[in-house]
This record gives C-alpha cells, structure tokens and sequence, in this order.
C-alpha cells in the first residue's frame, strides 16, 4: 500500500527508547458536514489505530471525528528485542489496514 | 406557496443547523467525568503542546507530554484529549505502558472554533494530571461544504 507512510529507525540498541511516526491518507469524514446537495456526509473515520511489536500491544488510540484529514500519530516505543512492528488501522465502513516495520536490536 | 408555510419552512432550516450547536463547557466536563470517575485531576506533570494561534483549523498539530519515568512500578496508562467547542468533546485516548519509555503522543486535529484544549493523563497509579491551552482559529474546520 502507497498509502500510508512509516518513519521508523530500522535499528536500535537494546533499551533504546525510539520514535515511531505514521500517516495515512485517509478523509477522516467527520459526518457533522453537509455535501454539495446539502445532506450530511455519512461518518468515515479511523476510529482505531494500534501498533503491536512481536505480537504485544505498546500502543493504541481511539480517534475521533476531531483527528485531521490524514491522520496522523508519533509514539515512542523502548526496543528491547529485535523484531516486527505491525501498526493497524481500523474504522467506518469496514476499513482495516496494516502495515508491517522490522527493527533490528543490536 | 402560503406566505405563511414559506416563512416557517424557512424558519426550520434556518434552527437545523444549529442542531449539532457542538460540545460545550459542560459536554466537555462531563467526558472528562466518564475517563477520571470521581477523582479529581491535578494540574501538572502534563505538557499540551499546541500553537496559540492557527490559521487553518483543519489540521492542528498538538503533542501530549508528560513527565513519567515509564516503569512497569510508575508510567502512565493513558493520556485523554477533550475539547470545548468541536461537535464532539474527545478528541482521542490513547493507552501507553512501560513499553512506551516516553509518554509522548503527538498528532494532528481538527478545530471547528477558538477554544480551550485539555489533556488529562492517567497514571499507574490511578492519579490523574492536567493541562489545558487555549487556541485561537481564524479558519475553522468542519464548516465549509466539500467540493
């Protein structure tokens, strides 16, 4: 997926607590807005984003209809084992994402 | 078409939008009551980072700082983000844990009016700290219609 951009260090030392940045292009539709026909723009939103390093949760926000077009979100994570980051969206209509970073820990 | 059935077909188009009017002071204290229950928060320790005046309400950058040493005995568990004046109090909650190492969360809002911000973290041990900021908007959010 082009969609969705991940800055994340690909190596770490053991301890370290790093930086962990993703966007996604998303409307985030808040459902308060009329359209051009005047009816209100159903609710599309992210509603869930998580990030799970080897499988256990170190992160997850709820969003709401207040979080900008393209949600953005930073975190910090302490490395201490090499291994995956699977960060996740989830939201209105049935949208469920992932997005897979590997962090090697020296 | 009757005079008077026009002017109160305009008149109920006129009150409709006023219907979603947003959060308000009181919408937003009482989010904060359903995240901290009967506790009662302590300015400090907290850092909302967010600009005083933002041209384009549509995307607001604000981080959320908070001063924890991030242990499995001492971090924090959550950080919450409430505002006054957008359609709905709760901009986001977001669960962290000794994982995290820094209880620092930064992301993009929306603001439909000038208004006053308010983070709220929960602490492992079950206290609760705060920090608001006001912030002016020139441009709102959310008013416009899409093209």
């Amino acid at each position: 997926m082009s969609n969705i951009l991940v800055n994340a260090p690909k190596t770490a030392k053991r301890g370290e607590v790093v930086e962990i940045k993703a966007l996604i292009l998303h409307p985030m539709e808040t459902g308060f807005r009329p359209g051009p026909n005047g009816r209100i723009i159903p609710r599309n939103i992210i509603e869930r984003f998580t990030a799970t390093w080897n499988g256990a949760e170190i992160f997850a926000i709820e969003m709401s209809p207040a979080i900008a077009a393209n949600p953005f979100v930073s975190f910090f994570a302490r490395a201490d084992e090499s291994g995956t980051v699977i960060l996740r969206w989830t939201g209105d209509e049935g949208f469920a994402v992932e997005e897979r970073v590997a962090i090697a820990v020296e | 078409m009757d005079r008077r059935l026009f002017l109160a077909g305009t008149a109920a188009v006129i009150v409709l939008p006023l219907a979603p009017a947003g959060a308000t002071q009181e919408a937003m204290a009482e989010a904060i009551r359903k995240v901290v229950g009967t506790a009662t928060p302590t300015e400090g320790r907290v850092t909302l980072d967010v600009p005083p005046l933002v041209e384009n309400g549509n995307t607001v950058p604000l981080t959320v700082t908070v001063e924890s040493p991030m242990t499995a005995a001492d971090h924090v568990k959550a950080i919450h983000v409430f505002n006054e004046k957008n359609p709905q109090p709760n901009v986001f909650s977001a669960r962290l844990g000794p994982r995290s190492g820094k209880a620092i969360v930064g992301t993009r809002i929306k603001l439909g009016d000038s208004q006053r911000i308010v983070a709220i973290a929960e602490t492992s041990d079950g206290k609760f700290w705060m920090a608001g900021a006001d912030v002016i908007v020139t441009l709102a959010a959310c008013l416009e219609e899409s093209t």
